[in-house]
């Protein structure tokens, strides 16, 4: 629902962005953004990659890759902490090892997206905060996932109007999905309403 | 026109009065990146309400944040968080914003009840 209330809100927003796109000359690596988005066949094919859409302003795409970087890394350290503290069963170990996999995936296309536009990747962190003192059940550590999870769905909801560039745009809505899986059945292990509301925020 | 109209269309700037029970639901968008009481990919929010941006301790902070000179109130809370991008250009807080100014009021308001010790 935000979404479409956002247009209501802002409906003047469109047009300079749709403008500013149009009007950039600026052109992103075809390479670059066929790797973000996944499509082999593109990277691979310099027409296809000639083709990449125009965008403004490079660094600011840069950037939003790279707190989305930032939170994979973390993510991943987060599910790190769940599989080692021995409060998961087996099933939900597993389930825990395949998610913090695709975060190790989203951090490897991240981070080559980056690279290729000319950006730096930030680095895990030596060390992560996590609320360990509040971790005293297999519950307390899905919870933990799920909210990690649910706050990556709005981050990555609210970094996909951002882009200058609509396949990293794209690329990152791809992202958002899988971060929406993960939620629902984070949720749905933990016996609440897997798919609580239509619409996200 | 009504008042209420009037008011959602001129963003609120701090006049709409927050629901903090509310607030709590809407800040679990925000935790991807932040909690309350420790450091994540973006500093703690306990104690945020009058703090100067860009200040916590050993947080690395965009350039722009630290030289945004905000300090945290209702009103600049409001504000930032209605199109971060916007209103401090070059933040790493690349996050399209809150638009609804009720839901940006209640935010604020739970944030600034919380009580939690700052991290060490």
């Amino acid at each position: 629902m935000s979404s479409f209330l956002d247009f209501l809100q802002r409906p003047a927003d469109l047009t300079p962005r749709r403008s500013f796109l149009t009007s950039s000359g600026l052109m992103l690596s075809g390479t670059a953004v066929a790797l973000l988005a996944g499509n082999d066949a593109l990277a691979a094919d310099p027409k296809a990659a000639k083709a990449a859409p125009k965008s403004g302003n490079p660094d600011n795409d840069v950037q939003i890759l790279n707190t989305a970087l930032g939170a994979e890394l973390e993510a991943i350290a987060a599910y790190q902490l769940g599989a080692e503290s021995k409060l998961l069963e087996k099933p939900v170990l597993a389930l825990a090892v395949t998610f913090q996999g695709h975060h190790k995936e989203h951090v490897k296309v991240l981070s080559d997206t980056i690279t290729k536009l000319g950006g730096k990747p930030v680095a895990a962190k030596a060390k992560y905060d996590f609320p360990v003192d509040k971790l005293k059940a297999q519950a307390d550590v899905l919870r933990f996932a799920a909210s990690l999870e649910q706050g990556a769905v709005s981050a990555y909801l609210g970094a996909v109007p951002l882009f200058t560039n609509r396949d990293l745009a794209k690329a990152a809505a791809s992202i958002l999905g899988d971060e929406a899986m993960h939620w629902a059945v984070l949720r749905q292990a933990l016996g609440e309403e897997p798919v609580p509301a239509a619409f996200m925020s | 026109m009504n008042w209420v109209v009037l008011l959602v269309l001129v963003g609120s700037g701090g006049r709409i009065k927050g629901d903090p029970t509310k607030g709590e639901a809407i800040y679990a968008r925000c935790q991807a990146c932040h909690a309350l009481d420790y450091d994540r990919t973006g500093p703690h929010h306990c104690g945020v309400v009058g703090r100067k941006a860009g200040t916590v301790k050993d947080f690395q902070y965009s350039e722009a944040m630290k030289k945004s000179g905000l300090t945290w109130n209702v009103k600049t809370l409001d504000r930032f968080l209605s199109a971060p991008t916007e209103v401090v250009p070059g933040t790493a807080m690349t996050y399209a914003g809150v638009p609804d100014p009720q839901e940006r009021a209640d935010l604020i308001a739970w944030l600034a009840q919380q009580k939690c010790k700052e991290p060490k």
